[in-house]
């Protein structure tokens, strides 16, 4: 499939126009960050009217299959698209579980039969999806789930918990890993991974209060809950593998994602402008020698971070450890943007100290975001997971 | 949307450039050659010249290949790498200050010189140390056809070897450059500087009203250019030194143990190394961004990103430097262990046209106002 110069540049028009028309207004409530703080129906309400709408008008799995419902293009049209949205600042789309992880892998290792039933749901967010991965004793350590899954008959049957589910309360369906043995030679060898259904009996999500106070994630139970045992991809057994193949995605380290923004984007561009109107001992923090030399060395590392996905597709300069840019992206834009909401607090006086309010510096929104940024360096692995991953399989040190 | 370009020719001139370093700089050759007072052989740069290295950045009517720059930066970034000593970033520095400065007549004369491998230099810091390469102290007058050069310049590379040396000096109150040729030296003005960078051979240039032809006095004075092709020229040697750094940690993170086990399990190595790989890859994209830009004379965005290139690479390396000593114990104090060659280099480059300090300090009213 070749694309020329020509199409490209008239769908960037196309989709920056379209973009620019209908960005919708200010709803009157605050949105979300990210999809693992959608906590209100009227946001989640929102968001999925939106996604539906850019599914709709072709924003959306652009490159994924026709006959599933994608638009089988090319995947240069998806990252314009993708870009639009990100200019436009518009809102995210909030079935990212979907979009961006279990559609991919449903795609990659799922039947037709599958790809018929999911992939058209994630697209319209008819479907909302949530991961089942994290226990309330084993986060980092997935390998060791003991949440159970027990064949009887054609159904299998789950008992125990999952926690800091996001959009548990929304999802219809869940990526789950689950034991279904405990005597296969090591942990791994022990866990099966489903596309389980949401509305069985006996699962129930209880929403978390997060630190900022809001909701934003569950607790899912499953008591004796039964899902039919078709619900499995991959073999008995062979879950860890499946659940490796997810996280790649999740983790942007391979591609075959939707696309679409999955937060709300968090520009340098906006500290800066908040240094212009933010007051330090009466004086516009900008002119702070200090904050000065520290917002250009922020520059210069949300620049770095751009120019690398520049650089990355000229393979003769991506040697040496040509996953290093691949498999870091999330480590390096979290850890950024937990930084930049840091610094954006201190360029506030003591109104640092606030939290939302009138009073507040842009309604608080600084210190809101700040302590929402953790949503990114702790979910989908920590920052600190993500320092062994990249030290074990990009520059081969030994596990810790 | 930033992109950045690297063409075919480009990727061949980088598989030699890797070839070529990786084949006459191995490390034990980078000691040998801090004991010998010249440096590189004299093959090793004939082969340089026989490459056409020399002439790169030489316009085709002077016998160059009048190509951009940027296409000196990957062969910088191998010699960064292997931390190689040779005058071939002097010369392309004093060639490109000759490119942007020189008259037609001067270009005519020093140009085709080079490009047939002759080295050269470029005298700019002071003992003041100060990096705005327009507040110089070293002064000339011109006096009818005669130029009384009075100057003390720092850091001149390889000039004992230099065929010519591009000196700033003020000239009726405006920093100016001079080309100088090594016959026109007396006796004693070149003395070897101790530095801390041992690959480097680093010169003190002294002379007291040296009288010279007033037509070595180059019409332009664009100190901007030639401090915008040091830094990128720098950085690459940066970004090479940091990927060889990293090597030489990693080899040790995976060979040596402790507590029966390799230390490179050991997260307070593990992680700071990561650290490292992750300013590594930033410190390249920011060069090979630099480098697209001087490529497509892009002179609005060429000062930001040669300066942004100093400011992350000096530190990084630093950075990197400073552990790779750490991680290697006992052994990382030892003059014998590699790991300080590339600290070694690291602070030379820090230190040379500017840290990452003074880079954010102007970088701040390009960015901000
Ligand atoms: C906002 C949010 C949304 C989330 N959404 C989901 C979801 O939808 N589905 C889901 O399944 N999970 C979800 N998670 C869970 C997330 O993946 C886990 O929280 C994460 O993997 C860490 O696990 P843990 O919470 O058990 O922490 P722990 O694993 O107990 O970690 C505690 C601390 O120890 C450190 N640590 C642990 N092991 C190591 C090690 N080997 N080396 C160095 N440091 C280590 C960690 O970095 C952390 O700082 C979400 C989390 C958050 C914060």
């Amino acid at each position: 499939m070749s694309v020329t110069q020509a199409e490209i540049a008239e769908f960037e028009e196309q989709a920056d126009r379209w973009f620019a028309e209908h960005k919708p207004g200010n709803p009157g409530f605050i949105l979300p960050e990210t999809f693992m703080e959608v906590g209100t129906d009227q946001q989640f309400e929102f968001l999925r009217d939106w996604q539906q709408k850019v599914y709709e008008n072709g924003y959306v799995g652009m490159s994924w299959p026709k006959e599933y419902g994608g638009l089988g293009m090319d995947q240069v049209f998806q990252d314009i698209a993708t870009k639009a949205m990100a200019k436009h600042r518009v809102p995210f789309l909030p079935n990212t579980i979907g979009l961006n992880w279990a559609g991919p892998l449903i795609l990659a290792m799922g039947s037709d039969e599958e790809k018929s039933k999911y992939i058209k749901g994630i697209l319209s967010a008819e479907d909302i999806w949530c991961q089942g991965f994290s226990e309330p004793d084993h986060g980092s350590d997935l390998g060791s789930a003991q949440c159970k899954a027990v064949k009887d008959g054609d159904e299998y049957v789950i008992n125990g918990s999952k926690i800091w589910t996001s959009l548990g309360s929304y999802a219809k369906y869940m990526i789950l890993i689950a034991r279904t043995s405990t005597d296969g030679p090591n942990k791994y060898a022990g866990l099966s991974f489903f596309l389980a259904p949401m509305q069985a009996a006996g699962i129930e999500p209880r929403p978390i209060k997060k630190l900022t106070g809001e909701y934003g994630f569950c607790q899912t139970f499953f008591h004796d809950a039964r899902i039919p045992a078709s619900c499995m991809i991959g073999k008995e057994g062979e879950g860890w593998k499946v659940a490796m193949a997810t996280l790649m995605f999740e983790r942007g380290a391979v591609g075959g994602q939707a696309g679409g923004l999955s937060m709300m984007d968090l520009s340098i561009d906006d500290i800066v402008e908040l240094a212009r109107r933010a007051k330090r001992n009466g004086k516009p923090a900008i002119e702070d020698p200090h904050v000065r030399e520290q917002l250009v060395d922020l520059i210069t590392e949300a620049r770095g971070n751009s120019y690398m996905s520049a650089r990355t597709k000229v393979p003769a300069l991506a040697t040496d450890w040509p996953d290093a840019v691949s498999m870091s992206g999330k480590l390096r834009a979290t850890e950024l943007k937990r930084r930049m909401c840091q610094f954006a607090i201190s360029l506030q006086g003591a109104n640092g100290a606030r939290y939302v309010s009138s009073e507040a510096v842009d309604g608080g929104l600084w210190q809101r975001s700040y302590l929402n940024a953790f949503s990114g360096t702790i979910g989908g692995g920590t920052s600190q997971i993500q320092h062994n991953i990249i030290g074990e399989r990009v520059l081969g040190l030994p596990k810790s | 949307m930033a992109t950045i370009e690297f063409s075919e020719e480009q990727t061949m001139l980088m598989e030699t450039a890797v070839d070529f370093c990786r084949k006459h700089s191995p490390l034990d050759r980078v000691r040998a050659q801090i004991e010998q007072s010249d440096g590189i052989s004299a093959e090793v740069w004939q082969e340089m010249v026989d490459l056409g290295w020399l002439g790169i950045t030489v316009p085709e009517p002077y016998g160059g290949l009048g190509l951009s720059l940027a296409d000196t930066v990957p062969i910088a970034e191998s010699m960064g790498r292997h931390l190689m000593g040779s005058p071939f970033v002097a010369t392309t520095l004093a060639t490109q200050a000759l490119v942007q400065n020189a008259s037609e007549t001067q270009k005519e004369h020093w140009l085709p010189q080079i490009a047939e491998g002759s080295a050269a230099s470029l005298a700019l810091t002071e003992e003041d140390g100060n990096w705005n390469l327009t507040e110089v102290g070293s002064h000339a007058q011109v006096q009818g056809d005669k130029l009384l050069l009075t100057a003390k310049k720092c850091f001149v590379l390889d000039a004992p070897q230099a065929a010519v040396i591009v000196v700033s000096a003020q000239v009726d109150g405006a920093a100016r450059l001079i080309a100088v040729t090594a016959d026109q030296l007396p006796e004693g003005a070149l003395v070897r500087e101790t530095v801390i960078d041992e690959t480097r051979r680093s010169y003190t240039l002294e002379v007291d009203a040296l009288a010279l032809p007033a037509d070595q006095l180059l019409p332009g004075a664009d100190f901007a250019s030639v401090e915008h092709a040091a830094l990128l020229l720098l950085s690459a040697e940066m970004s090479g030194g940091l990927a060889g750094v990293l090597h030489v940690i990693i080899d040790y993170l995976t060979t040596r143990k402790q507590f029966d086990q390799y230390i490179g399990s050991y997260q307070s190595l593990k992680h700071p190394t990561v650290q490292i790989l992750l300013s590594m890859e930033a410190c390249r994209s920011h060069v090979y961004r630099a480098a697209t830009l001087i490529a497509q004379s892009d002179n609005d965005a060429i000062e930001e990103a040669v300066r942004m290139a100093k400011a992350q690479g000096s530190e990084a390396f630093a950075f990197a430097g400073d552990r790779a000593v750490q991680f290697h114990g006992g052994f990382g104090f030892t003059y014998e262990c590699d790991a300080q060659l590339f600290l070694r280099r690291a602070l030379w480059c820090q230190y040379q046209f500017g840290d990452a300090a003074y880079h954010r300090n102007l970088l701040a009213p390009l960015l901000l106002d």
